[in-house]
């Protein structure tokens, strides 16, 4: 039971965590249209070590 | 344009076809009879994650009320007391709840939960303690060819193929044909995209081969998991983990001379801060990010897995409710959509694994440029873009 609900916390911290990633990637591409590359590479690698913490959480919450 | 939508037409069915035959292995997957239940469901679902003796791609009852199953087996090679056994995983039978018991070089075999044990001497079974562990069989040594160890490989014998033939082609004419055209902008993009950027100009030849190797080996694998053959090579944590382990060898031997000095004594900072830096610099560098690299592909794969699995099983689990029309569509949806996704992930995961080790790589053999202040005494002053360099 509790497990299930730290795992619900988990996914919620990391879905504010990657909105607010591709929310700030959004806004610097619309600022700096030419720095949109260097942008989404920081963006990719910054989503992929939240989703590494969330997955690892979640397999330890199950 | 016509090209494009070909493609996805293409994609489009080969998704239909892998859901249709992941969706019969489970309708007729468990040892006795169709999966109905939830437990039914998470019992299969935990089956598939595990690596396997054999391939079981369905099966069913025929007409005499036994169950065939359908599949073919892999060799099993066992370092046992008396020495080196091998023999064909078939003589199992499909059995792996210990009760089919293999006689082969003076020594009894059983499988129990994808594990071959060997029976002590003197026993003709297995039998349980109370919870349910084997009580007088040990585990062997295990040398086996299994479905991972296959599908290892498999993808290793096809990239010596694809790739020496690139290279072939590139020997004879400028322009590569066939299927080297698919691989050669591929290619291109992890040298220019991954080890150029990360490693930087000078230094990124020397360790782009160990860049490819990876990401195609990681990549090639995750397309085989959504195969419906029921491969998941990377979602074990030994093939994770011996990759992670890859890139730290790599980086540790190297690492320059700035890279252990940056480590160890980090210059710029309080003397008295300098030990508590090395023990975190060290952590980070040997436990951290190595365990970071293994989890990250372990967990996405797997769960990928599980969610894919999860979706075809509502078909079953939902069919009172839903009724056999509803719950099939749903599940059909869902699971197509999930699948698509799946192909995005298997690329994006390949990519990150690239992208972190060489990330990695470059900071271990970053030449840093050493022109700070010095005061009067000598001393280097230290500015922010080199204290935060060390610290991403």
């Amino acid at each position: 039971m509790y497990n299930l609900i730290g795992a619900g916390l988990i996914v919620i911290g990391a879905g504010i965590g990657l909105g607010q990633i591709g929310g700030k990637a959004m806004e610097g591409i619309a600022r700096q249209p030419e720095a949109t590359g260097k942008i989404q590479t920081a963006m990719i690698i910054i989503a992929a070590l939240l989703e590494g913490l969330a997955f690892g959480a979640l397999f330890l919450g199950k | 344009m016509k090209e494009v939508s070909k493609m996805i037409r293409t994609l489009v069915l080969l998704c239909i076809f892998c859901i249709s035959f992941q969706g019969f292995a489970l309708s007729e997957g468990g040892d006795e009879g169709a999966v109905d239940t939830k437990e039914e469901v998470d019992a299969y679902i935990q089956h598939h994650i595990k690596d396997a003796h054999d391939f079981h791609l369905f099966s069913y009852t025929g007409d005499n009320g036994e169950r065939k199953h359908v599949g073919f087996p892999l060799p099993v090679i066992l370092w046992s007391s008396n020495g080196l056994v091998t023999f064909m995983s078939s003589e199992f039978h499909h059995d792996d709840a210990g009760k089919v018991v293999v006689e082969k070089g003076g020594s009894k075999f059983v499988k129990l939960h994808s594990k071959i044990y060997e029976l002590n001497a003197g026993a003709t079974e297995v039998q349980f303690d109370e919870h349910h562990h084997a009580e007088n069989a040990a585990k062997v040594l295990d040398f086996s060819i299994t479905k991972s160890v296959f599908g290892i490989l498999l993808i290793g014998l096809f990239m010596l193929w694809a790739f020496s033939s690139l290279a072939k082609q590139y020997a004879k004419k400028k322009v590569p044909t066939g299927f080297g055209r698919v691989l050669e902008p591929l290619v291109i993009y992890v040298r220019d995209e991954i080890a150029k950027p990360n490693i930087g100009e000078k230094k990124y030849r020397k360790f782009t081969g160990y860049l490819l190797t990876v990401f195609f080996f990681i990549w090639i694998l995750n397309l085989l998991g959504l195969t419906p053959f029921g491969f998941n090579v990377t979602g074990q944590l030994a093939v994770t983990a011996a990759l992670a382990i890859f890139t730290l060898v790599i980086y540790t031997f190297s690492g320059n001379k700035d890279y252990w000095m940056h480590m160890l004594w980090m210059p710029g900072v309080p003397v008295l801060i300098r030990p508590v830096l090395a023990i975190i610099e060290l952590a980070g560098a040997f436990v951290i990010k190595p365990f970071s690299l293994l989890v990250r592909l372990f967990a996405n794969i797997s769960a990928g897995h599980i969610v894919v699995m999860s979706l075809i099983a509502i078909m079953f689990t939902l069919k009172k409710s839903l009724g056999v029309v509803g719950a099939t569509g749903l599940s059909l949806v869902l699971s197509f959509f999930i699948t698509l996704i799946e192909v995005l992930v298997a690329f994006l995961q390949a990519y990150i694994f690239t992208m972190l080790s060489a990330l990695f790589i470059g900071m271990a053999v970053a030449e840093h440029d050493h022109d700070h202040e010095h005061d009067a005494k000598g001393h280097e002053v230290p500015d922010a873009e080199d204290v935060r360099g060390d610290f991403i």
